[in-house]
């Protein structure tokens, strides 16, 4: 009894290892197949998108797996830049547009293969600021998406003002006029709705900088991108502007229901200006009915700032993996797949064709923002975070310190000016 | 050995990166004391040291007589007391993120902000808090002491009931009053905990930094580095600004602060245990 039972643990025992070696073997030949690593940052929309690419690449490439690896926001650039050294990380990342210099001068990123990635189609074929990407020549990443910015307004909050739902502000005047109207105040003159909810820590600092300088006549950088040139009539007279809305025309105030994307969501701000990544949330808000339309324009000028994440292939990326990388990059950067992260993450196709189709371009949502493209610049940034807090303290400076708006204007520029000399 | 690697080579690591050029992706570039050079010219480090010691020296003395005080009283309630120091200790165990999002509308202009709210009822004008230059940090304060208050009432009530009760009788039978109480017994014998709350609220208050970052517009510390302290500018140097070497140096700063901070309580303590055995 006690023998038997001995010999069936054996022959399972053998059983089992004959099937654990089986295994293995099945393991190897699986693993001749390449597998690559694809690294981003860890936003919900992103992931789910890219989760659905690879999904399709590995049916057309059954040769090729990737690894989809996402990393907090906070992490992001260290753990790149700890893993790609050490032969270790992505074969293909994503970076914001820009690091690229950074990355480039780090050795972490090669050149995009001429054979799959020619630069003239590239030049043709995606929007001019993508340009930003090429390098003596070559292109270092390729965005699946960009973004701009356009007027959000709250269609409830005109109709409860007597205005028609469906005419937004079209210019400047139009804004501060419609803006006055559908503000309301209580006896004691505390806001309750904001005409427009107005945040420099969301995107005001972009629309102030590159769009109200250059519709008030002047250039926020010189063309190299090397000096700050907004010190100038024209660049007072923006910001003047801007801080008019709060202290002049009492439509708005910083800082109200914490922050704008709240203001405007919660239907307490009929107005705010915002990037297509936020249609997402805004559609999500039940009971929200919201237009989209392109950022208002004054005497006839029409400006936008746009921005964009970027793929590129890593220094790891060699041999057959550098082959499925670049199948890889360039597959996320075709047509279907910029249509699909447009549905699924908001952002809009980097391919200008695509873009400018009369569906998208008619799109009540997609629209405005693609239309806004067309004329969009991509600031040229050292350091966005540092340029962006001087512009926030420039505006608080004027606010809380009254300080005069030309002398504020003066300080701040020196003091981005100290960031742009900064660039190697 | 082990214990050598993980605990002090980061430390070795950061002081090293101090006197380095590092954008965290390119190599390290030696430039001797450079970063902390720039630190000393820089205005904003010096308000931001300014303001993590204004969180110290205010936040301290207050936050440790009122936990004392509500302890005190705490201590002698018969009835529910269990249920009290409960609910005192409740804010420890919310994240700071929760708590600060709360506060920040708490604080919103009227009608939005209870506070706002509470003012105007009393027939007092609006306050801008979060938005003044001035209130900001001592409303970003008030938070902060809220939120440790209730480990500061458990530490101390634990002090407390430590204290055997023949001590209080036999002064009570020698006619001694409340005061002398106080100060004879009840204070000289809660010294370990008051030391104990002395070094850990400190650190806490010099590394103050969750609170202030989702308190503040963009998590700036603003406005106008108002409430930034030394924590949150070493965070926005490294992973917002990406210059580490920078980061590295107001790092070793406050390194040498709090150990100069905790030597010297030490040193109090161990003078105070002496006196008291003397």
């Amino acid at each position: 009894m006690s023998n038997s039972s001995r010999g069936s643990k054996l022959v399972r025992g053998v059983i089992g290892a004959m099937l654990g070696l089986g295994l293995l073997a099945g393991g190897a030949t699986r693993a001749a197949a390449v597998e690559i690593e694809y690294w981003q940052y860890t936003f919900k929309q992103r992931v789910e998108a890219m989760d659905a690419l690879i999904k399709d690449f590995q049916k057309a490439n059954p040769d090729i797996t990737v690894k989809h690896v996402t990393v907090p926001y906070d992490n992001y650039r260290t753990r790149i830049a700890a893993a790609v050294p050490a032969g270790e990380g992505p074969d293909v990342t994503q970076l914001f547009y820009g690091w690229l210099g950074d990355y480039i001068d780090a050795k972490l990123l090669q050149p995009l293969p001429a054979d799959l990635f020619d630069t003239a189609a590239i030049d043709r074929g995606f929007f001019p600021f993508v340009q930003g990407m090429k390098v003596k020549g070559q292109y270092y990443a390729l965005p699946t998406a960009v973004r701009s910015l356009a007027l959000f307004w709250n269609r409830k909050l005109f109709r409860d003002a007597g205005l028609d739902a469906d005419k937004p502000p079209a210019t400047l005047a139009d804004l501060v006029d419609v803006a006055r109207k559908t503000t309301k105040r209580d006896a004691a003159g505390n806001l309750l709705t904001a005409g427009i909810a107005l945040d420099t820590a969301g995107q005001d600092v972009q629309w102030i900088r590159q769009v109200l300088v250059n519709q008030f006549g002047g250039m926020p950088y010189s063309a190299d991108g090397r000096k700050v040139t907004y010190n100038s009539a024209a660049g007072v007279a923006a910001v003047q502007w801007y801080i008019d809305l709060i202290g002049k025309e009492k439509v708005s105030e910083l800082g109200f229901l914490t922050d704008g994307v709240t203001a405007f969501r919660s239907g307490r701000a009929a107005m705010t200006i915002d990037g297509s990544f936020r249609l997402g949330a805004f559609d999500g808000q039940k009971g929200l009915d919201y237009g989209v339309t392109e950022l208002p324009g004054r005497e006839g000028v029409r400006s936008n700032f746009a921005s964009y994440w970027v793929n590129g292939i890593t220094a790891k990326a060699k041999g057959e993996k550098l082959a499925a990388a670049s199948k890889f990059l360039a597959f996320i950067t075709t047509p279907a797949a910029m249509q699909m992260w447009m549905e699924t993450v908001g952002e809009l196709p980097a391919r200008v064709d695509l873009a400018q189709t009369d569906a998208v371009r008619n799109h009540p949502k997609y629209g405005p923002f693609v239309r806004g493209l067309s004329y969009a610049v991509a600031t040229d940034f050292v350091d966005e975070s540092i340029q962006r807090k001087v512009m926030m303290d420039l505006i608080d400076t004027v606010l809380l310190k009254k300080t005069p708006v030309a002398d504020a204007v003066a300080a701040a520029s020196v003091e981005e000016q100290k960031v742009l000399d900064g660039r190697k | 050995m082990f214990f050598a690697v993980v605990r002090f080579w980061p430390a070795v690591d950061a002081m090293m990166l101090s006197v380095s050029r590092w954008n965290l992706v390119g190599p390290r570039q030696f430039v001797g004391l450079a970063n902390y050079e720039r630190m000393a010219g820089d205005p904003v480090f010096w308000q931001v040291l300014g303001n993590t010691f204004e969180y110290l020296l205010l936040g301290l003395p207050v936050s440790l007589v009122l936990a004392f005080v509500i302890a005190f009283y705490l201590d002698r309630v018969e009835y529910g007391q269990g249920l009290l120091r409960a609910l005192y200790f409740l804010p420890h165990l919310t994240t700071a993120t929760a708590m600060a999002w709360v506060w920040r509308w708490f604080y919103q202009p009227p009608p939005v902000g209870l506070f706002n709210a509470w003012l105007g009822a009393l027939g007092f004008g609006a306050q801008p808090f979060l938005r003044s230059t001035t209130q900001a940090l001592p409303a970003v304060l008030v938070a902060a002491i809220w939120a440790a208050l209730g480990f500061q009432v458990v530490i101390f009530m634990a002090g407390l009931k430590a204290i055997p009760r023949s001590y209080y009788e036999a002064a009570a039978i020698d006619g001694a009053g409340f005061w002398q109480i106080l100060r004879e017994i009840t204070l000289p014998l809660l010294a370990p905990s008051v030391v104990f709350l002395l070094i850990t609220t400190s650190i806490g208050l010099l590394r103050i930094f969750d609170l202030v970052y989702n308190i503040t517009a963009g998590g700036e510390g603003g406005p106008l580095n108002a409430t930034k302290p030394l924590v949150l500018s070493i965070y926005q140097s490294a992973f917002a600004r990406m210059d580490m070497g920078y980061a590295s140096a107001q790092t070793v700063v406050l390194f040498v602060i709090l150990l100069a901070l905790s030597l010297l309580q030490m040193r109090l303590l161990r003078g105070r245990d002496e006196g008291g055995r003397g």
